[in-house]
């Protein structure tokens, strides 16, 4: 039977945020500020992927009409992608990409914290799995945003243009939503409802050691990737990430 | 012979008994991570059950972190050793349930890490010495406590780049998860 229903959403909402915040990850390679530095996010991509895979399988699996994890990723359109706003965003400079990384980072962290507690076993054994790659992923992003913040002049002023660049797209981390809040009720999922205050804790706390401001609350606005109306940058990248599948079908190596 | 026999037994005449268990651990110990040859993948912890199944052996693993290339690299290599050792079709599947965490390398393991110059994981893996970040790690190489970290992640996603700044030599640390 085939399952397109609000819970296989939730899951490609986690699945594609990782895939496609480690496709961005991924346009570094080669042209990183150090080499220590391109590893590491290298390797926070690696992570991600890998837990796209975990949630895809699971949703594919859930869809049950032969789809599988690599279908999912590289063979289904924009307007199916269910990934964050925040995560398509262009890189721009090192400050953006860190803020970026820290928003979400801080975000799968309480989430995951949240899901670690599912009655689905599944989803408790793949947060339980990937909140531990994450709690590493949020210590570097945290660093760098305090020592970019608290840094010189320059990466002081390049921070706050950063953070004026996506913090309206941070609307998706703190909005509460129907779909989610009814999961919560017939308890496919915990409840989520603790979500935005936590991820406003922690960045308040890491921004307070920034010495940055934290913006006034973002806006709900007309996109949204529930709807799956993004911004003009995921299909960019979507032509890009899945050419060579869209050109050649199954190829492997 | 009964029928129930012909089942379990398979081409080589393994049924799957004590001797056989433990034949496959002992294969199971020459078979080593990819990344870092000198460990094995019992060393490691990641053969979470061995068992006999429908006539055949089953070995269940689990990925030490969830993007990690090495897993189906390591499963192919145990399928392969264990055929090698006479097992006929052994059957291997993941595991996510419970998830890895270093705390289950053995004593040799650490210490081969060692030798090989990667720093073994300090302490336990709870959460919140995790999120503290604090660990004190002994250069691999001299043995010195005076190390500093250069990045928190390293060659693999396992592992995070450290600094000795006795005898000035950088090396990885297999990071605590």
């Amino acid at each position: 039977m085939t399952q397109y229903d609000e819970l296989t959403e939730f899951l490609l909402r986690l699945g594609d945020s990782a895939l496609i915040q480690a496709q961005r990850l991924c346009e570094w390679t080669g042209r990183a500020p150090a080499i220590e530095e391109e590893m590491g996010m290298m390797n926070v991509g690696l992570d991600l992927v890998g837990q796209a895979r975990n949630w895809y399988e699971y949703a594919a699996e859930r869809i049950n009409d032969g789809t599988d994890a690599d279908v999912l990723a590289f063979r289904r359109d924009e307007r199916a992608f269910r990934n964050l706003l925040l995560v398509e965003q262009p890189n721009g400079d090192f400050a953006v990409t860190m803020t970026k990384q820290f928003f979400y980072d801080a975000w799968q962290f309480h989430l995951l914290t949240i899901l670690k507690d599912a009655k689905d076993e599944r989803i408790s054994a793949i947060a339980t799995k990937s909140l531990k790659e994450v709690i590493y992923h949020l210590r570097r992003s945290s660093q760098w945003v305090e020592r970019l913040g608290d840094g010189t002049d320059e990466s002081h002023q390049r921070m706050e243009k950063a953070i004026d660049a996506v913090w309206r797209f941070t609307v998706e981390l703190v909005e509460k939503n129907a779909a989610e809040m009814a999961l919560a009720e017939s308890g496919d999922i915990p409840s989520l409802a603790e979500l935005p205050e936590q991820w406003l804790a922690t960045v308040n706390k890491v921004f307070a050691k920034a010495t940055l401001t934290v913006p006034d609350a973002p806006s709900t606005f007309y996109l949204s990737a529930r709807t799956g109306m993004h911004t003009e940058y995921l299909g960019i990248l979507l032509a890009e990430m899945q050419f060579l599948q869209r050109a050649y079908p199954d190829a492997s190596w | 012979m009964r029928a129930g026999e012909l089942i379990t037994t398979d081409q080589q005449g393994r049924s799957g008994g004590e001797a056989d268990i433990q034949q496959a651990y002992k294969v199971l110990e020459e078979v080593m991570d990819p990344e870092v040859p000198v460990v094995s993948v019992m060393d490691l912890g990641i053969v979470r059950d061995v068992s006999w199944v429908d006539g055949h052996l089953k070995v269940v693993v689990t990925p030490t972190y969830s993007g990690c290339p090495a897993t189906e690299y390591i499963e192919t290599s145990i399928r392969d050793a264990l055929q090698e050792a006479g097992f006929a079709h052994p059957k291997v599947s993941q595991r996510l349930d419970p998830a890895w965490t270093t705390d289950w390398i053995n004593e040799q393991g650490r210490n081969r890490l060692k030798a090989y110059g990667i720093a073994p994981p300090v302490g336990s893996s709870n959460k919140r010495s995790l999120l503290s970040g604090i660990t004190q790690v002994e250069c691999p190489h001299c043995g010195s406590k005076d190390t500093e970290q250069i990045s928190e992640f390293g060659s693999t996603a396992c592992k995070a780049l450290y600094r000795c700044k006795s005898c000035l030599e950088p090396f990885d640390y297999f990071k605590c998860i």
